[in-house]
């Protein structure tokens, strides 16, 4: 993903993807759509709170504000989170 | 996390099992020569659909987004629908494996109204002869009519590609492009795997696996076209060739795989239905909750395993020794190569297997051999 386009997911409104169900595991959580059938492992405890919480906060950045991420790893959260976006476990509201 | 650090904590097990095959009854219309669980006949002890009932709500609780159903053929009980559509009433995804004999019209717009349902049609050969030598007379025919029917029922737009499953045997290997068109034809997705010498798999095995020179075709086309088929990551041995095939390598077993047979018996994969590989029964006090997480076998499992014999070969982190139920049924030890282990360090200890005391299956629930009636002449005088 791009600089800019990593800075725009940051600004944006997301949420789970109201089909997806989430399973706590011992290394994060499994992610699993029932729609679309995909698995996805959340390999991070972090990026399994800040998914959950992304709907009550107005962007991706205030979730992580609001989870107390340090700003230095935003980046690998924002790339972490246009992956989930791909596969439509978060989508934009 | 990389992918192998992911693969290191897949191997110490999950919570709950990702893929949990459930075969739901012994009772098939087919006798396919290679059946990994040497289905025919019901089992008297099948568990009931009270007992199934209550094994899926545990599936509930323990967040087990999906099953894949199987046999025998699942379509042959009686409450089939009942339990698939009371599986999807709990959260429970359902795919289910088929030869397809059952899908008339009616069962495919049945099968297609279904939320969160999958399904996935047996067939081993692009043409009548080839399928047919392996899964009987007229099977590919009931396949080719079910996948017509759940087109007919536009299956594919409401559900998404169904699955053509192929078991990739020394027979077939030359038809892989053609399977491949075969599911395009239908906007369905192919699925191959390997075939293991498991059920009446055992017997056959040594006719059918692919030659070592049809492995590397095998590894090549997978490379090829690896993305948009599926594979069940059953062909990791073959990584030794190579880069890494799409998909986890590693074995499963007991880990992030198992299997609960029609009487409820809980094993960790459904390629090793046998008395050492049976972890408990959903019957079990505690049920299937117990036995995924403190069964000793399961526990066992996800310990690091030894390389044994493979320690000093340069591909063993590559193919992982391979398939442990391969190596189980062709009577080889489970710390040593793979039977059909690429660098062919396995033909030798193979060759000096003596077969009648390699292990048999727990159960075999085959259909009897039909006599044929003979016809005695009687003398009118």
């Amino acid at each position: 993903m791009t600089q800019a386009g990593a800075t725009a997911l940051l600004e944006q409104a997301l949420e789970l993807h109201p089909q997806v169900a989430l399973r706590p595991e011992p290394f994060g959580a499994l992610a699993y759509h029932y729609g679309n059938r995909r698995l996805v492992f959340m390999k991070h405890g972090d990026v399994v709170a800040v998914a959950k919480q992304l709907a009550d906060h107005p962007s991706l950045a205030a979730t992580l504000e609001a989870c107390d991420i340090a700003h230095s790893r935003w980046p690998s959260f924002a790339t972490a989170f246009a992956s989930l976006k791909s596969s439509e476990i978060v989508r934009e509201r | 996390m990389s992918v192998d650090s992911l693969v290191g904590q897949l191997k110490h097990g999950l919570d709950a099992p990702i893929c949990l095959t459930w075969e739901l009854t012994y009772a098939c219309n087919l006798a396919c020569v290679h059946c990994l669980s040497s289905s025919g006949q019901r089992d008297p002890r099948e568990l009931s659909t009270d007992e199934a009932k209550a094994v899926l709500d545990e599936l509930h609780d323990l967040q087990v987004f999906y099953i894949n159903i199987g046999g025998g053929e699942p379509m042959v009980r009686r409450d089939f629908f009942e339990l698939v559509e009371y599986a999807i009433g709990r959260g429970i995804g359902v795919k289910f494996s088929t030869n397809g004999a059952y899908i008339d019209a009616e069962k495919a717009r049945r099968l297609t109204a279904m939320d969160y349902l999958d399904i996935q049609i047996s067939l081993d050969g692009t043409d009548a002869a080839t399928n047919d030598a392996v899964r009987g007379t007229g099977s590919y025919d009931l396949a080719i009519r079910a996948m017509d029917h759940l087109r007919d029922a536009g299956f594919v737009e409401r559900n998404g590609p169904f699955k053509i499953s192929v078991v990739i045997t020394r027979h077939n290997v030359d038809q892989l492009d053609e399977f491949k068109a075969l599911a395009d034809s239908y906007g369905a997705q192919l699925r191959v795997t390997r075939l293991r010498p498991s059920g009446r798999g055992a017997d056959t095995w040594h006719e059918l696996h692919p030659t070592n020179a049809q492995q590397r075709q095998i590894y090549d086309w997978l490379m090829a076209n690896g993305e948009n088929v599926l594979t069940g990551d059953s062909f990791f041995h073959l990584n030794a060739l190579g880069d890494s095939l799409p998909g986890l390598n590693m074995c499963g077993a007991g880990r992030v795989v198992c299997l609960i047979d029609p009487i409820g018996d809980v094993y960790a994969c459904p390629f090793v239905i046998h008395d050492e590989f049976k972890a408990g029964s959903v019957r079990d006090e505690g049920g299937f909750s117990k036995v995924w997480k403190q069964s000793d076998l399961f526990l066992e499992l996800r310990e690091p395993q030894s390389a044994g014999a493979c320690a000093s070969c340069g591909s063993w982190n590559a193919c992982q020794g391979g398939c442990m139920a391969a190596k189980f049924f062709t009577g080889l030890p489970l710390d040593g190569p793979d039977p059909e282990c690429v660098g062919g360090d396995a033909d030798e200890a193979l060759a000096a297997v003596n077969t009648s005391l390699t292990p048999k299956p727990a159960m075999d629930h085959s259909k009897p051999v039909a006599l044929t009636r003979r016809l005695i002449p009687v003398s009118a005088g």
